[in-house]
């Protein structure tokens, strides 16, 4: 096939021969090092000062009982060790309760939020990408707009479109659907679903479900899927994130050489196979990109939260940042709610090494070891 | 070679941060150690320059207390600067944690206990003007561990508001306004009609709460020692507002296109609704048409109740001009002053003293001073905040949900915090 012959621009090219390190004493370059610190220094006493200070300190609250009066490094501030942990992670009650809620809530959005906006993205990038549209800025424009409008602004519009009586439930009557009040309907839709297949009946949930109790939910609390009030949104995040990273799938888009597509056309591949074996391979460090971006982002969601609803209805839109937020400005609790917010990071970190592994080039991979095991093979 | 200039870096950079954290403890500390919360009171009561951090309402309210704290500095000749907040919880928590919080400040009934427990507010009541004016209600609001901190700016209660119009459209009259909840559940059903229910009623602790108090039982016991919602007042009350829902003669605000009860009972979707005094400039803004009335809530098995809600004003425990705050404290809350602060944005005066004359000047809020005297307050405990929030996430269920099962989770998940 031709596009075995063309090289591959994903797989890694043998890394440039190292320079050999000059002795770092004398000659012309003694005093390079001093100097290149001074040359970053303001970028480093900025990033010290307003990311990593800020960031130690929070962990060291994370390990106090600090109630919010004074320097927390003060000498009045008791050192409690895991106990914030604990109180969230291990001893059962209302923390604890409010923190897996929280995790199941955002793990649904996740779940949901993440594929719908890769692959939106990735499709209005396809389209936009054509030759042969018209009027192609305008489209992108037009689709790049919600992501630079104030994300305080678009939940507002949404807040009015999505109420009982808005412009979303009217165009469901139009077609004989009425509509839930969005924003204030704590029903989830897996238990929705799961009624409407006979599965299971909302008001008599099985006791099998009800009875076991796994990390401070019930089993039928963990299965609610995401609630209306939080599907509502998930489509407003997507909309308004979609515009970002559709415009990263257009560069890369934009970098596939033509001549590999048309050699594809010769060899007789049809759209679908092009854009699987020739297209997706070639964009697949920006699709690396784009789903590592949105795992972090739509983990830490917080302002369309805050804005929508607080947490409700039933606590089915809490998210672990905003839950941080609660309890150390409004609950008192600066130890618990910097402790979340460390947990919080923890998964992040989880997911996307996760993540990482489900989307490494494994071509390259075995490659890789391949070329390992021959140079081992000539040593030896 | 190239580790050990990493590990420099680092090492630098560790420095860095600690002297930087270092620097600002200093500078945090000295705010702290100083202005001890007892005793008398410290600093100068003239020529001193006030700070005043005020959760406004509006414009009106900016401008009533800005005037009367400007009177008092040229009364006693010192200065003072009044500052609306753009969110007063979060510029105190800088300021506490700063150690340049505000002299002077509002602070919410429901945050007053975790700012008690932290050491923020200079307990100065004891050396107010009479202090036992105040309602005692109110006062109790504002102990934390035994000690009254700080006094009451003003208060609100819930009463109910009835819409005339559609009264007389269901054929009742005065002598039928609701004196009982056997009357009350007869008039809501006589008023919901197909468009209209009888009562909206909010599924929250600050409305809920007050048939709880009018069941002759609570979320806590008098003291606000110990959580007490489980109890068979308790359940009755909530079976009876159940029993309102199933009938669909009350319906939640939500349910009826309106973000509050009183948005409910303006468009005319509720026929009654159960809010606090605030409820007048909304009417008048927004619903200038509607003629409504309102009455005291009626009686329960256990007697009258209402819920009141309530700010006081917080001296910081860091200010240096505790004294001339306390002088200024006093003379915001003379009884002049708070009848001026009525007249001015609708607030009702702390003060026992006070309630013959406001009643004179406003004959129609004669039902929402009443409740100064059987209603309760909010729950005050440090670190309470995230059990009341889940207890409302739970009365938002109430339509099918067990009444005696919502009262025991907040029981055993306020049984750690209130009365610690």
């Amino acid at each position: 096939m031709t596009i075995a012959a063309t090289p591959n621009p994903g797989a890694p090219t043998a890394p440039p021969a190292r320079p050999t390190r000059r002795p770092r004493s004398g000659g012309v370059t003694a005093g390079q090092g001093r100097a290149g610190w001074l040359f970053v220094s303001p970028g480093v006493i900025l990033l010290v000062l307003f990311l990593v200070a800020p960031i130690l300190l929070a962990l060291w609250v994370s390990v106090t009982d600090w109630s919010g009066r004074g320097s927390p490094l003060s000498g009045d501030v008791g050192f409690v060790g895991a106990d914030n942990y604990a109180q969230i992670l291990t001893e059962d009650g209302l923390v604890k309760r409010d923190f897996f809620t929280s995790l199941r809530n955002t793990g649904y959005y996740v779940l949901l939020v993440v594929p719908a906006q890769t692959i939106l993205a990735l499709f209005l990038a396809t389209v936009l990408n054509q030759r042969l549209l018209r009027a192609r800025g305008f489209f992108r424009t037009a689709f790049y707009f919600p992501s630079v409008t104030s994300s305080v602004a678009i939940s507002l519009v949404f807040l009015f479109m999505f109420s009982g009586s808005g412009a979303i439930n009217d165009l469901l009557g139009y077609v004989g659907v009425q509509g839930p009040t969005w924003f204030g309907d704590s029903r989830g839709l897996l238990h929705l679903l799961g009624s409407a297949v006979n599965l299971w009946s909302i008001s008599d949930p099985p006791q099998a479900l009800t009875g076991t109790t796994v990390l401070g939910l019930t089993g039928w609390e963990w299965l609610s899927g995401p609630s209306v009030a939080m599907s509502a949104i998930i489509m407003l995040v997507v909309w308004t994130t979609t515009g970002t990273f559709m415009l990263m799938f257009l560069a890369a888009l934009q970098d596939v050489p033509v001549e590999v597509e048309e050699a594809a056309l010769v060899d007789g591949a049809n759209r679908w196979q092009r854009f699987t074996n020739v297209t997706v391979p070639h964009i697949r460090p920006t699709l690396l990109l784009v789903v590592t971006l949105g795992l972090i982002g739509t983990w830490q969601v917080f302002d369309q939260i805050f804005i929508t609803t607080q947490g409700g209805p039933a606590k089915t839109t809490l998210s672990p940042a905003f839950l941080s937020y609660f309890y150390a400005l409004e609950n008192g609790q600066w130890g618990v709610g910097t402790a979340m917010a460390f947990i919080l990071f923890a998964i992040i970190i989880l997911f996307t090494l996760l993540q990482r592994l489900v989307f490494r080039d494994r071509d390259a991979a075995r490659q890789r070891r391949r070329e390992r095991q021959r140079r081992q093979g000539v040593a030896s | 070679m190239k580790m050990t200039r990493g590990s420099a870096a680092l090492t630098a950079l560790t420095a860095l941060t600690l002297a930087a954290a270092a620097c600002g403890g200093d500078s945090f500390d000295s705010g702290t150690t100083d202005g001890d919360a007892s005793g008398s009171a410290a600093g100068d009561t003239t020529g001193v320059a006030l700070t005043v951090l005020i959760a406004s309402s509006g414009d009106a309210e900016t401008a009533a207390v800005t005037e009367a704290a400007t009177a008092w500095a040229e009364e006693t000749g010192n200065t003072v600067d009044v500052q609306p907040a753009q969110d007063i919880q979060q510029q105190l928590a800088q300021g506490f944690a700063g150690g340049n919080a505000p002299d002077l400040f509002y602070v919410e009934a429901g945050r007053f206990a975790d700012y008690a427990q932290a050491g923020n507010l200079y307990p100065y009541a004891e050396q107010l003007t009479d202090n036992d004016d105040f309602y005692e209600s109110l006062r109790t609001t504002f102990t934390y561990d035994g000690e009254q901190y700080c006094a009451p700016k003003d208060f609100s209660t819930l009463a109910l508001q009835i819409n005339n119009t559609a009264w007389e459209a269901a054929g009742l009259t005065d002598d039928d306004v609701p004196t009982t909840w056997d009357e009350l559940a007869t008039v809501a059903e006589a008023l919901t009609t197909g468009e209209q229910v009888g009562l909206a009623v909010a599924p929250t602790r600050d409305r809920l709460g007050a048939f709880l108090v009018q069941a002759g039982g609570y979320w806590v016991n008098e003291d606000a020692t110990e959580a007490t919602a489980d109890s068979a007042e308790n359940v009755e009350a909530l079976t009876y507002v159940q029993s309102l829902l199933a009938a669909g003669s009350a319906a939640y605000p939500a349910d009826l296109d309106a973000g509050w009860g009183g948005e409910a009972f303006g468009t005319g979707r509720a026929a009654m609704a159960m809010e606090g005094n605030w409820i007048r400039g909304a009417m008048t803004n927004d619903y200038p048409d509607v003629d409504y009335q309102v009455v005291e809530f009626p009686e329960g098995p256990g007697g009258p109740g209402t819920l009141l809600f309530t700010q006081c004003w917080g001296i910081s425990a860091d200010s240096e001009n505790q004294a001339a705050a306390v002088s200024l404290v006093d003379y915001l809350t003379t009884p002049e002053q708070q009848l001026a602060n009525a007249e001015a944005f609708g607030v009702m005066p702390s003060r026992e003293s006070v309630e013959a004359d406001y009643i004179e000047a406003f004959p129609d809020d004669a039902p929402f001073i009443a409740g100064g005297e059987y209603g309760r307050g909010p729950v005050t405990a440090p670190g309470i905040e995230a059990v009341m929030v889940d207890l409302d996430a739970q009365l938002e269920q109430l339509g099918s949900g067990d009444p005696a099962q919502i009262l025991q989770s907040f029981d055993s998940n306020a049984s750690g915090i209130v009365g610690q």
